[in-house]
């Protein structure tokens, strides 16, 4: 009996599971993956191996990106290196996470939470630095001050 | 959900556990995939954590550079950019292995599983060997953190031997390393497969952290040979315009944009006064320094000292009113910026190279199971997952290199 109602069941437990984890993502992925699972079986060799070729290209891009960001270091360019080294650096992240970290192929959901964590990385580091002006006299005492210190 | 499932098969549960469900899924996962799913998600949330606890340091980084950009400069020179640079491509290596190691675990070719691990690691310790000798070197120039910066430019920073610093960071690598060649060897006179498959790589790892520091010593003291020890070239062109004065406050009135016309008075005026200066400072105290003087000669010159200033014999710019004094106080004030700037340094550096000493961990304990061959197409999660961990210090690696080594 198990080994024809193995497989039935499995599916059957495997579209009420996608269901329960509540998020679209996962059934969605699930199905996708088991149209073209090698096996046949939903669920099972869902591996997708990443072809070398494309792990020594992201790699090599990342190194050329690295002899740009220290290229660009030596640059004259005022208030934009900051802006330019920045760039360079989320180009080369944005290479790892897709890539090496199959974001690029991976259930849409692990890339929302990804993303949103950035959103609040923003949020968190945007808001702090909009009103530091106000509180840096706090942080670094005022001129006025350390005369005092230097005549005690 | 798996019991309302599975009850009307009870007769069949113990089929199904043993026909269905292979020792690696466990038993509440109805597939392989849901399984890995689980996990991976998971471990983006805890990646998301990770983001945030390192956006907090970025955050005072963020702050502290926003306010006072000219401590980064004049901090940043202390930096080694080879020697971050070298890191960087170590760890974009060490992602490019670890990446590959996830395809190994897919497609069961579990020798290299093992070999790719074993170079995510080796690549760890290296990176490490390389980070010791940095901190070694800022260590013995007294550029620690605010509270502890004691960097005198003065002073003569020739070190016979080996820094203690150096000695302290390596210890643990150096015992880990005998023991694993131990290891290593007496698995190889038993003829024991496994245990030397996993104690190579290990090997080859706690090799590496030497080499590591070699490559360091290599590249420090390529800069070290040339005159100023300490300092890139830029900041030796800027001592030799300045004179011998304190280098790190020096160099950044230098190359502050804003007065570059109140560079030269100033400069001036402190080589006539040069010991004057380095006893004012030393009265505050600040920089920390045993000065030969006795306390109230060192106090007469610093009053002496502010008078010349507060007469206006000291130029400074035009876009602070309170100049003289302000100007003073900066001097004094900047070995504890350093020392923010330090502190930051350390913090985000440390946090991240405890990451990867965590790593060095869980790569451990994957080689130990690659090499038990526990990985197969349909459970590859523990590789991938801790790819995911890898592949993030590695992004967090690639903001701090430009922040922190590339500032100008």
């Amino acid at each position: 009996m198990s080994n024809h109602a193995t497989p039935q069941e499995t599916t059957v437990a495997h579209d009420h599971a996608a269901g329960d984890h509540g998020h679209g993502a996962h059934g969605h992925g699930a199905h996708g993956h088991g149209a073209h699972g090698h096996g046949g079986r939903p669920g099972w060799d869902f591996a997708h191996p990443f072809p070398v070729w494309g792990l020594v290209a992201v790699f090599i891009s990342l190194l050329f990106l690295t002899v740009i960001t220290v290229a660009q270091a030596s640059l004259e360019l005022g208030g934009w290196d900051v802006l330019l080294s920045m760039l360079i650096a989320t180009i080369k992240a944005s290479l790892v996470v897709l890539f090496f970290m199959h974001l690029a192929f991976d259930k849409p959901f692990n890339a929302i939470v990804f993303v949103s964590a950035l959103f609040f990385v923003a949020l968190f580091i945007g808001g702090t630095l909009s009103d530091s002006r106000l509180y840096s006299d706090v942080l670094e005492p005022q001129y006025d001050e350390a005369p005092a210190e230097l005549t005690e | 959900m798996a019991t309302t499932e599975a009850l009307p098969h009870d007769a069949t549960a113990e089929d199904h556990d043993h026909g269905d469900h292979p020792a690696f899924l466990a038993h509440h996962f109805d597939t392989p995939e849901q399984q890995f799913d689980s996990g991976k998600l998971g471990i983006w949330l805890f990646l998301v954590t990770e983001v945030m606890m390192f956006s907090g340091l970025f955050c005072a980084y963020a702050i502290y550079r926003a306010m006072r950009p000219e401590v980064f400069v004049g901090s940043s020179v202390f930096l080694n950019t080879q020697l971050g640079a070298v890191n960087t491509g170590v760890l974009l290596f060490s992602s490019l292995t670890m990446a590959w190691a996830v395809r190994c675990a897919q497609l069961e070719q579990h020798r290299m599983l093992v070999g790719m691990l074993g170079a995510t690691l080796g690549c760890a310790s290296l990176f490490l060997g390389v980070k010791s000798i940095e901190y070694s070197h800022k260590m013995d120039l007294g550029l620690l953190p605010a509270g502890f910066y004691s960097y005198d430019p003065h002073a003569v920073h020739h070190h016979e031997g080996l820094s203690p610093f150096l000695i302290w960071m390596a210890a643990p690598f150096a015992i880990a390393t005998i023991g694993l060649l131990v290891w290593y060897v007496i698995a190889k006179v038993r003829k024991n497969a496994f245990q030397s498959l996993v104690a190579g790589p290990l090997l080859a790892a706690g090799l590496s952290f030497f080499a590591g520091v070699g490559l360091g010593m290599l590249l420090e003291s390529g800069e070290s040979t040339e005159g100023v020890e300490h300092v890139s070239e830029s900041a030796e062109e800027s001592l030799a315009e300045i004179g011998p004065l304190v280098g790190e406050e020096e160099g950044i009135h230098r190359q502050d944009p804003v007065e570059p016309t109140g560079v030269e008075p100033i400069d001036a005026a402190d080589a006539e006064n040069e010991p004057a200066v380095a006893r004012a400072t030393g009265v505050v105290g600040q920089l920390a320094q045993q000065e030969t003087n006795s306390g109230v000669r060192q106090q007469l010159l610093a009053e002496e000292r502010q008078a010349e200033m507060a007469s206006g014999r000291i130029t400074t710019s035009a876009e602070d009113v309170t100049g003289p004094v302000g100007e003073l106080v900066q001097a004094i004030d900047t070995p504890r910026l350093g020392g923010v700037f330090f502190s930051i340094y350390y913090c985000i550096t440390g946090l991240h190279a405890f990451h990867i000493l965590v790593g060095m961990g869980f790569l451990t304990w994957l080689i130990v199971r690659a090499a038990r061959r526990e990985f197969e197409s349909n459970y590859f999660g523990p590789v991938d997952y801790v790819g995911l961990y890898w592949h993030i210090v590695d992004l967090i690696w690639i903001y701090v290199f430009p922040l922190l080594y590339l500032i100008r």
